[in-house]
């Protein structure tokens, strides 16, 4: 082979210059394309959009800060919808670095829509547990989560007042990055309490879910960036996951070329050197 | 007064947002529609029976009913359903509720439990009231069994019974057969590779807890490499995400060189906690391999995002790598970046094969045997299905 | 004694778990909410067991020089430091220098790690995804088409086709039918995995999770 540059290995730290390109570069300047919306997603927006104004609906917050670019769009967009459309909130969570995540998200959206904590929303924290956890909130979501996440009694906090466990919740939305998460949801929650379940996961986690998509299990899925993308189409308030949407479309479009070249770089070597042998 | 006008003016002009709650509506004959006199259709196939859900303290009867043929269709004017509820035989009793029209269920949770009851459901359009259909004699119970879930028990049961005779099976000596996986002789050709070229192994047992299966299968596995690498005097070394998990590999590892014969040569050092967070362990586990260099990596046990931060970089530090996990999801990454990949039950399979210990082939038979029923109950039922009869498809209902 | 006490608390507890899923009668279900309520505060507990094994072993590569010991004393100072801040000044409130580290320090950290994945796995397809084989192809083919189906430039390449010829309709397709066929069949494998396992647990035949002899 010629010295010098080797195609069938390349440097890695050239790949990985292409794809700071191609993600940096849709950011800064969008090319917005159009975006088609999928079952799962819509199936997801058609089950929020069910529920009666003034039903209370939970929001589980699991998981961290590494999946948190992929998974607040979701956070953001369902508390969005649920605001809008009346919809009481109970947010918790089974991973500890959850709430102040979603607070993030609930602080600025429960101004925006003139909601008042104790009344429209609350953040009851997090609880450890896991699954232990789950069941004990399908018993008493008060006796499992004492005190909210400011330390409040739940006692003295009026929309807790109505909550006794999984049969006063008309939904849950559950935003998950491992375990315990949307399989442990499923299991313990849905099958025992019979609970309208969504979620909303990682992308690499999303096939996984089909399954419970097909049996019913799920009311709707959101998988990954592209997902929350869809649903913020949906409820018509582009976000962050929307901006992703380019970058991740120019991204694979890349990986999808690396891929072919190297099939091509492969089997001309392979050619190359059949004639090589050849000729001989 | 003076200024009368202006002091009118602005009067009128105070005054005249509340003008409009003075004005007469316009004199409009109100001609009545005609009267309903006709009573809608009443509900059919109204039955009551004792309600089981999770917690019964026998309180909870439930209602269901088919439409009246007034609701939604037909004279289309029914609102609402009455639901009235008696002790006695033949009277009708106290109002319960009322639900509104388009309802077909209500669960009653106000029952004494012991007490029987009788509940007549009327349907009416807000004028007039159909026929009463009244339900059988009922009574809350304190239920023993939750009915919806027997076939779960049914199949819960069959499947502990084949675990624990093939255990006992297992126990006894019998010889159960478990297929050599592939996987293995890759295994032990990378070890073997590792130990001509001088340069250490390393395994990592996956980031779960000790009560992970996958992380007991690894340790498994563990015991088995560990014995190889002794014997050759290869440096073995075994970074854990988890305290516990390191004191079992310690303890594996150290039986392992004395099996061989060669207790000394065992190096605790060499078995390191280095984080519980995900991607600091990754981070460390990439360290070590770009600095000690080992020649083969093992990836066995409980893996998640990390899987390919570690095989990617165990490949540019020129190992041959064999991983094996039950994680779908990561299993795509070893797939791509690894030489060889155990998948799903293959980790749990090889973890029987190689310590041959009861528990783990009697689990594993069992778990064989129940996939060969699952097979043959989803065939049935999909046969079942297509000449109509759903009886045996939905005895397996559990919601 | 040692070993026999949790085998018998665990026996215990599990089968009467196990008996809660099947018995609705109110006085069975009273009973097990009360365990599990229990069972959350010793999972609580468990959070403390391993601040106290990370001072441990961290305090222990110190003490020894360890190679890395360096790195120690940063976590066991990070640990320090959050502590200080978290506990006189509360961990919740925007303004707290908690927060402040949280959502400056340690998010950030966290996602950046996350997304070197992405960097990762464009060098890993490059490598590895070859037409070897039969299933190798069958694999590079599916991964193409969903990769490009699940973004927006594939519904935009494909804009002009029948429904059915258009990747997201085919990319959906794989992934509701022999994608989810293949994660079913793996999913129940799995699940038979655990709770033989759980059988083993219940039973005592498992006692790795003892710690110390298998």
């Amino acid at each position: 082979m010629a010295g010098g540059f080797d195609i069938r290995r390349i440097d890695r730290r050239i790949i990985f210059t292409l794809i700071f390109v191609a993600v940096a570069w849709p950011l800064i300047q969008p090319l917005r394309l159009p975006m088609e919306v999928s079952p799962p997603v819509q199936r997801l927006y058609e089950a929020i959009e069910a529920v009666p104004a003034g039903s209370v609906v939970m929001l589980a917050g699991d998981y961290s800060p590494d999946t948190q670019p992929e998974l607040q769009p979701m956070v953001d967009t369902f508390l969005r919808h649920a605001f809008r459309k009346d919809l009481r909130v109970v947010v918790a969570c089974l991973w500890p670095a959850s709430p102040p995540l979603v607070e993030t998200a609930l602080t600025p959206l429960a101004a925006e829509f003139e909601k008042e904590y104790g009344i429209d929303y609350v953040n009851l924290g997090y609880m450890a547990g896991g699954t232990v956890t789950l069941l004990g909130m399908g018993a008493s979501l008060p006796g499992t989560f004492p005190r909210d996440y400011g330390g409040r009694p739940v006692s003295e906090i009026p929309l807790m007042q109505e909550v006794e466990n999984f049969d006063d919740i008309a939904l849950v939305m559950e935003v998950s990055a491992g375990t315990p998460g949307t399989r442990e949801w499923v299991q313990q929650v849905q099958g025992r309490f019979r609970v309208t379940l969504l979620s909303g996961v990682t992308a690499v986690s999303a096939p996984n879910f089909y399954p419970y998509i097909q049996s019913g299990q799920l009311g709707g899925l959101l998988g990954g960036l592209k997902g929350a993308a869809e649903y913020e189409t949906l409820v018509e308030a582009p976000g962050d996951a929307t901006k992703g949407m380019d970058a991740q479309s120019v991204v694979h479009s890349l990986i999808v070329f690396f891929i072919l070249l190297s099939n091509v770089v492969y089997f001309a070597t392979r050619w190359r050197s059949g004639e090589g042998e050849a000729a001989q | 007064m003076k200024y009368p006008l202006a002091l009118t003016l602005v009067l009128a002009a105070l005054l005249s947002p509340f003008a409009s709650l003075a004005e007469v509506a316009p004199d409009e004959i109100v001609v009545p529609a005609e009267i309903d006199t006709v009573a809608p259709a009443p509900v059919t196939g109204l039955t009551a029976r004792d309600y089981v859900d999770n917690s019964d303290a026998g309180d909870k009867i439930v209602l269901s009913w088919e439409l009246s043929a007034d609701d939604g269709s037909g004279e289309g004017d029914v609102v609402a359903y009455e639901l009235a509820r008696s002790t006695v035989e033949g009277e009708t009793g106290d109002s319960l509720t009322v639900v509104p029209a388009g309802a077909t269920r209500y669960i009653d949770d106000t029952a004494e439990p012991g007490t029987v009851y009788r509940y007549t459901v009327t349907a009416t359009d807000g004028a007039n009231t159909s026929a009463p259909a009244i339900s059988g004699p009922v009574a809350g119970r304190r239920s023993f069994f939750q009915p919806m879930r027997l076939p779960v028990l049914v199949l819960l049961g069959i499947f502990f019974g084949m675990v624990l005779i093939f255990t006992q099976l297992a126990q006894r000596g019998a010889e159960l057969f478990v297929r050599r996986i592939p996987g293995l002789n890759a295994i032990e050709e990378a070890v073997g590779r590792a130990t001509e070229m001088g340069r250490p192994v390393l395994y990592v047992p996956g980031i779960g807890e000790i009560d992970n299966i996958m992380t007991i299968a690894s340790l498994t596995i563990l015991a088995h490499v560990a014995k190889i690498t002794a014997r050759y005097d290869t440096p073995l070394i075994v970074p854990t995400a988890r305290a516990v998990v390191m004191s079992a590999a310690e303890e594996v590892v150290k039986q392992a060189h004395a099996e061989v014969g060669k207790p000394d040569t065992y190096d605790p050092d060499n078995i390191r906690y280095l984080s519980d967070a995900q991607f600091a362990f990754a981070g460390a586990v990439n360290g070590i391999m770009l600095r000690e260099k080992p020649a083969a990596n093992l990836y066995m046990g409980a893996f998640w995002a990390e899987s390919l931060l570690l095989a990617e970089t165990g490949f540019e530090a020129g190992a041959i790598q064999v991983a094996g996990t039950a994680m779908v999801s990561q299993l795509p990454f070893f797939v791509t970046a690894c030489d060889f990949t155990l998948m799903g039950e293959e980790l749990y399979a090889a973890s029987a094969y190689l310590s041959r210990e009861p528990k783990l082939l009697g689990s594993l038979k069992g778990s064989d045997w129940m996939k060969v029923l699952s097979i043959a109950i989803m065939l049935a039922g999909i046969v079942l299905r297509f000449a109509g009869h759903d009886a045996f498809v939905n005895w397996f209902r559990t919601q | 004694m040692r070993r026999e006490i949790p085998l018998i608390i665990t026996f215990l507890a599990g089968t009467f778990m196990l008996v809660d899923f099947f018995v609705p009668h109110v006085v069975v279900s009273g009973a097990a909410d009360e365990m599990k309520q229990w069972g959350i505060i010793v999972i609580a507990a468990s959070i403390l067991l391993g601040i106290g094994n990370l001072i441990r072993v961290h305090s222990k590569k110190i003490a020894r020089r360890q190679e890395g010991w360096i790195y120690s004393i940063i976590t066991l100072a990070s640990m320090g430091v959050m502590f200080a801040f978290g506990g006189p000044w509360g961990t919740i409130e925007e303004g707290s220098a908690f927060n402040w580290m949280f959502i400056n320090m340690q998010v950030p950290l966290q996602s950046t790690m996350f997304s070197l994945l992405a960097f990762f796995i464009a060098s890993a397809a490059y490598r590895a995804f070859r037409l070897r084989s039969a299933e190798a192809s069958l694999l590079l083919i599916a991964a193409i088409v969903v990769m490009l189906g699940r973004v927006p430039i594939g519904q935009f390449l494909t804009r002009n086709l029948p429904e059915k010829a258009t990747l997201p309709w085919i990319t959906e397709t794989i992934m509701s039918y022999p994608n989810m066929a293949a994660f079913r069949g793996i999913l129940m494998g799995a699940a038979l995995g655990v709770m033989a396992m759980g059988l083993r647990i219940i039973l005592g035949i498992e006692r790795s999770y003892l710690g110390g002899e298998k």
